[in-house]
């Protein structure tokens, strides 16, 4: 009886492979059958491991999503930073370099932009629920970049571990938000050419949304909005301690 | 040779990852700056030279059109591994801190190609 149990926990990556074999499919049958091709199947299943991860979560009282539950372990490796960088650097191949340098200096703006447009509407909103202190206020603006600034500025200028907490879990609800409202907004914000999702990229910051968001729009435009995320961590933890810090304890007087 | 391919991935993968960290480290900042930017810049400029030579054949390449299919996967199991429910139990406030500026953001994206297109 207890083979099956030792068979999932030695051959994890294996089941994750298969598991997500079967919710791809799943996925895309809904897409066809019942959604009649209107949603695609990448953004479904995309959709249903985040949903897969929320249960996860709650059942097992752990911080990896589905990977918690025991047999699944395997998620964690299959969808791990390291495995997720080294395809998104795959999908590099076939695109063009000289698209990139054409839109470098947009890039650039927009990863400034990113970090700004995100920081202050979040320090207001923490400002209306009450938060006064420069720390507080700036570690939860910092969230509002990616989940990494947030827990990166907090430890930066000695946040409290509350407030932390509030930082990342706005910065997995940007991921979120990202991941599923990209594909249908795509067609109203014109993101459907290489120069746009550079913008794209860059504006909205967190990798992981980015690049889910984009695979669920048009795998095409991946490598370039990957191009320009990838440097809005770096960015938003170099200016929410900095600037961004100062500025707001200027405003504040403190 | 697939591994060929797999292994050009790697080495690029690593050298821009090396960047990325030293020019992090070089910042003075706890984090990875455009690691996965630099491998993708030199990727490209490997395989475009190759390309060129003629010395990338079909399996070289398969083996980095491998890893560029499974990124969708990859990006299913990202999801399923993401802390979903701890977000939620944050409460509201995380929520619309995590919502309504990024609303802001796809609004910038037709402005910033507004300013391009110019």
């Amino acid at each position: 009886m207890e083979i099956l149990p030792k068979l999932l926990s030695v051959n994890a990556l294996i089941v994750a492979f298969l598991v997500v074999a079967v919710v791809t499919w799943i996925s895309s049958v809904i897409s066809v059958k019942i959604l009649k091709g209107r949603v695609p199947g990448a953004a479904i299943a995309i959709i249903a491991g985040l949903i897969l991860a929320f249960f996860g979560g709650k059942w097992t009282g752990g911080n990896k999503g589905i990977s918690d539950v025991s047999g699944l372990a395997g998620f964690a490796l299959l969808g791990s930073g390291m495995l997720r960088d080294f395809a998104v650097v795959a999908t590099a191949m076939g695109s063009s370099l000289d698209e990139m340098k054409k839109t470098g200096w947009i890039g650039a703006i927009s990863l400034l932009m990113g970090v700004f447009i995100s920081f202050f509407p979040a320090v207001v909103i923490a400002f209306a629920f009450g938060y006064r202190d420069a720390i507080s206020l700036t570690t939860i603006g910092a969230g509002a970049c990616t989940f990494i600034v947030g827990p990166v500025t907090g430890a930066a200028i000695g946040a409290d571990s509350s407030v932390i907490a509030i930082s990342i879990a706005a910065g997995v609800f940007k991921s979120v938000f990202v991941t599923i409202f990209t594909a249908p907004l795509a067609k109203f914000i014109g993101l459907n050419n290489p120069q746009a999702a550079m913008a794209y990229g860059g504006l909205m910051g967190t990798t992981s949304g980015v690049t889910a968001g984009l695979a669920a729009t048009d795998p095409k435009l991946v490598p370039y909005g990957a191009m320009t995320s990838t440097f809005a961590t770096g960015v938003g933890c170099l200016l929410c301690p900095s600037i961004c810090f100062f500025i707001i304890k200027f405003i504040l007087g403190q | 040779m697939v591994i060929y391919g797999v292994g050009l991935l790697a080495f690029c993968f690593l050298v821009g990852q090396f960047i990325g960290e030293s020019l992090g480290r070089f910042l003075g900042i706890e984090a990875n700056v455009g690691g996965v930017g630099f491998s993708m810049i030199l990727l490209m400029i490997c395989t475009d030279g190759l390309q060129k030579r003629g010395l990338l054949p079909v399996p070289t390449e398969q083996g980095i059109l491998f890893w560029s299919t499974m990124y969708i996967p990859i990006i299913i199991a990202m999801s399923a591994t993401q802390n979903v429910f701890a977000a939620f139990s944050q409460g509201f406030m995380a929520l619309l801190v995590g919502v309504l500026p990024t609303l802001l953001l796809f609004l910038c994206i037709p402005v910033i190609i507004k300013l391009l297109s110019k």
